[in-house]
């Protein structure tokens, strides 16, 4: 059952078929013969023998009609490139048809004749048009004189790559008008959004409209639809990032805002969950101990990189990790990669005295505790006693020997005690880092959460810099973190910070991860803001995360020029002073306590809440208080007394470094109100009670 | 938190010398300075005399733990119950001791009597109702336990038969954290 028709054959005749466009193949096959003709010798005999043969076969000529009118609107484009071939269609009346004919006549050959017949004349072709080539070339200057020796099937072959050469760049331009026609993408209009909002539309269209929004954003001028601006697309984008990724428009904004070139990737890393880490307890094992008693368990692992020497990455395992006989003996815990960089931060010391003020479920601080091999004290703590429960737990499984676990509100802290040499705070924040671990935190965040946490975080940094004590032989640091990257959680409570306490930014000492902002929209941030580190899950694969590294350099609040108590203590501390603080303040202070009024040392306690800077911005004027009647002379004696300031081009103490002033002299006031809005511009240097700049 | 009483002391270095023997000497004059034991609500801990000072500034009702904690006395018998937490001190001190076989392990981390086939080494010496601290093959420390039989009838008894009684284990953290608190 054999079939008897004959598949190679070309349809020829008027028909759609024999209409069909050939399959490209003259290129290679024709380059070919090129290079084989460039290498053959010029053979004058055969040239001449060949140019008394027909040029186009009668044939051809039905094809040549129907291909002309086909191919009507090449002709016209067809010619202008190679001047010499043009001349070579001497032969032939009409030239541009020819051109046209010329390349159908050579496939025709091609393929209509019979072997016999192309193998002849692909051997004379090669060798006339090698020769031809060869003629070409030399004669490339324009020297249509020698175009006659050219056989007619090597002039066949030149034209057939000219159309071909035209061919190729007219399908490249059609290409572009096509990419040109679906470039405009259409904004669905006003009425057709609320549709959408309400009616479930489909994701894949939502993905498309998607990429293509990004797409004319990439390129806008060129791309963009007429009468729509910028922000169109850019809303457009957000509703449908929205709905593809189910987040509500409140945070899709904020990311939007902090990445705007990686948006999908960054919602893509937040749909996968992080790698699972552990960490080996160095109290108890080793890594590579651990490691080998793991893998033997049957657990594949690796280690985490080369930025720490105890973390271990699980790629997988055939028992539950969290509950092998290693992890019940306290060989290692559960804990994410980017859980160890504050800890790294800190870097805490042996025999010192350590707090960690949100500690559960206890992995920093059994980090920590690790870290100092059981020696000092650690203190953990964190308000939430269920939690704290947790870290008990942890800490003796860990086999941590030097801890205190409390329970206190550490806002309260600074009460209770104080004096460590180091502080880490694990701020309790929203959680817009590990969107992967939780994903209830796409819709259920707005700006009220962020608020709250945000001030909950300036309260928490006051009490963790008080808890800190500055004249530590060995710290004096606070590490504030948090597992978010929203900036009013991070950067702008690092700002407070500077502000309302004698703070300065100090590096982590982390090896990688991106600088914290100095600049982001309307903020304005302490030029040592690139010293903090933010760490990302779509760049490295680690949870969204913030560390930043605060030192302590003295312990008076800023702008404080007396000491809580009279007498005893305004001596001990200014011997203190003398420890501490530069020279050129010492005597500032002396005179500052000489001229001190005895009310004002009662007024100013440490423990004073903070007082927000809008409050202090506005109490910077007002000396409605009688205190800051008093202060002002003050503080005009210390100008006209201290030669060393006037020297220093009238820049303050140290221990007033931090950019803003907290009137040392307002009112003591409650705990600011959690609506209070603390956005306003940080203008440090607007200081209208006539006291020179201060640079942080 | 307050010292122990004269009476709880007694209860409390009774059941630890089951364990350890006289060894409770050197668990409190160590060379890295004194250490104690202070009992916080109705649970005993063990902390170097320092770190008790520190402690000290926090108020009780917001203390939860400090140092290791040893155990806990009952509520009405003032009985002693050692806990796990305490498996770190104990086993370095520790006379007798038990190792189990990998199949037991399981069975012991759950919280079950240890039988006479999952037993895989005993310290020679062994008297009946002793207290042991209970080892995997690997050296590691599981728990502990009293001993249900001597060494001698040990060697001459039933598979079947129970060898360990089960007091604590290091599976407790994960099944009972909430009673080691």
């Amino acid at each position: 059952m054999g079939r008897k028709r004959q598949l190679d054959r070309v349809p020829s005749g008027p028909g759609r078929k024999s209409r069909r466009q050939k399959d490209p193949e003259f290129e290679s096959a024709k380059d070919k013969k090129a290079e084989k003709k460039a290498k053959r010798p010029k053979l004058d005999g055969l040239k001449k023998k060949k140019k008394g043969k027909p040029k186009a076969a009668p044939p051809p000529v039905a094809l040549d009609s129907e291909g002309s009118t086909d191919e009507s609107d090449l002709v016209g484009v067809a010619v202008y490139p190679l001047p010499d071939d043009f001349g070579d269609d001497e032969e032939v009346s009409d030239t541009t048809p020819q051109v046209v004919d010329g390349a159908q006549g050579d496939a025709s050959d091609e393929k209509n004749e019979g072997s016999d017949d192309e193998e002849d004349g692909d051997e004379e072709s090669d060798d006339g048009d090698e020769g031809g080539d060869q003629g070409m070339e030399s004669y490339d200057e324009g020297d249509s004189s020698d175009e006659e020796e050219l056989l007619p099937i090597e002039k066949a072959a030149k034209k057939g790559r000219k159309k071909e050469e035209e061919d190729n760049r007219l399908a490249e331009e059609e290409l572009q008008t096509n990419i040109a026609a679906t470039e405009t993408l259409v904004l669905p209009s006003g009425q057709e959004v609320e549709k959408d909002a309400h009616i479930a539309s489909d994701l894949t269209l939502v993905q498309q409209r998607i990429r293509d929004v990004q797409f004319v954003l990439a390129d806008f001028k060129a791309r963009k639809q007429e009468g729509k601006g910028r922000s169109d697309y850019v809303q457009q984008l957000r509703r449908d990032l929205c709905t593809y990724y189910s987040y509500n428009e409140f945070l899709m904004e904020k990311l939007m805002d902090l990445f705007p070139q990686d948006i999908t990737d960054v919602l893509e890393a937040n749909e996968v969950p992080r790698p699972m880490t552990i960490r080996a307890n160095t109290l108890k094992t080793r890594r590579r101990d651990l490691a080998q008693a793991l893998i033997s368990r049957g657990v594949n692992l690796d280690p985490i990189g080369k930025w720490s020497k105890v973390g271990l990455v699980v790629y997988d395992s055939q028992v539950p990790v969290g509950a092998t006989p290693e992890y019940l003996a306290g060989h290692y815990m559960l804990q994410g990669g980017s859980s160890f960089l504050p800890v790294m931060a800190l870097a805490p010391q042996e025999k010192e005295r350590v707090l960690d003020m949100c500690a559960a479920p206890g992995g920093k601080s059994s980090y920590i505790a690790a870290l100092m091999k059981n020696s000092g004290s650690l203190f953990a703590n964190d308000a939430n006693a269920d939690r704290a429960k947790a870290i008990v737990s942890n800490l003796h499984r860990m086999g941590v020997h030097n801890s205190v676990v409390s329970a206190y509100d550490a806002r309260t802290f600074p009460k209770i005690m104080h004096g460590f040499d180091r502080v880490l705070l694990d701020a309790p924040c929203s959680g817009t880092g590990v969107i992967a671990k939780d994903p209830a935190v796409k819709t259920s965040k707005d700006e009220k959460d962020i608020q709250r946490c945000s001030h909950l975080q300036k309260e928490l940094i006051l009490a963790a810099i008080d808890c800190c004590n500055a004249n530590s032989p060995t710290g004096g640091y606070v590490v504030y973190s948090t597992c978010s990257i929203m900036v009013e959680e991070n950067e702008w409570v690092i700002d407070y910070a500077l502000k309302m306490r004698s703070v300065r930014l100090v590096p982590t000492g982390l090896p990688f991860g991106n600088e914290g902002f100095v600049n982001f929209k309307q903020h304005r941030f302490h030029p040592a803001m690139k010293m903090t580190r933010r760490f990302y899950p779509h760049t490295h694969n680690l949870d969204g995360f913030f560390v930043a590294k605060l030192q302590k350099f003295s312990n008076k609040m800023p702008g404080e020029e007396q000491k809580p108590k009279p007498d005893k203590e305004t001596n001990g501390q200014a011997k203190g002073d003398k420890s501490t603080d530069k020279a050129a303040d010492k005597g500032q202070k002396r005179k500052n306590a000489d001229s001190k009024e005895p009310n004002n040392t009662n007024k100013k306690r440490k423990f004073d809440p903070p007082q927000t800077p809008k409050q202090q911005g506005g109490k910077k004027n007002k000396t409605d208080t009688p205190q800051g009647e008093k202060s002002s002379p003050k503080l005009k004696g210390i100008l006209k007394k201290s030669p060393q300031n006037a020297a220093s081009g009238g820049k303050p103490s140290p221990t007033t470094k931090k950019r803003g002033k907290p009137s040392p002299t307002t009112k003591k006031r409650g705990k600011p109100s959690p609506t209070t809005k603390k956005r306003g511009k940080p203008s440090p240097n607007m200081k209208k009670k006539g006291k020179p700049a201060k640079k942080g | 938190m307050r010292p122990l009483t004269e009476e709880e002391t007694k209860t409390f270095f009774e059941k630890l010398s089951k364990y350890i023997g006289d060894s409770i000497a050197l668990l409190l004059d160590r060379q890295d300075g004194a250490y104690c034991f202070r009992l916080h609500k109705e649970r005993v801990y063990y902390i170097s005399e320092e770190l008790m000072k520190k402690a000290g500034n926090i108020a009780g009702e917001n203390l939860l733990s400090f140092g290791t904690c040893f155990g806990k006395f009952t509520r009405k018998d003032r009985k002693f119950m050692l806990h796990v937490t305490a498996l770190d001190y104990l086993a370095p001190y520790a006379k007798y001791k038990v190792w189990l076989k990998p199949s037991a392990e399981q069975q012991f981390l759950y919280g079950h009597n240890v039988v006479k086939s999952g037993l895989g080494r005993i310290t020679e010496g062994t008297s009946d109702h002793q207290g042991v601290i209970v080892y995997s093959m690997n050296d590691m420390p599981l728990g502990f336990g009293l001993a249900a039989k001597s060494t001698e009838a040990c060697r001459h008894a039933d598979p079947m038969m129970v060898v360990l009684h089960h007091q604590a284990d290091i599976g407790e953290y994960i099944r009972n954290e909430n009673a080691l608190v």
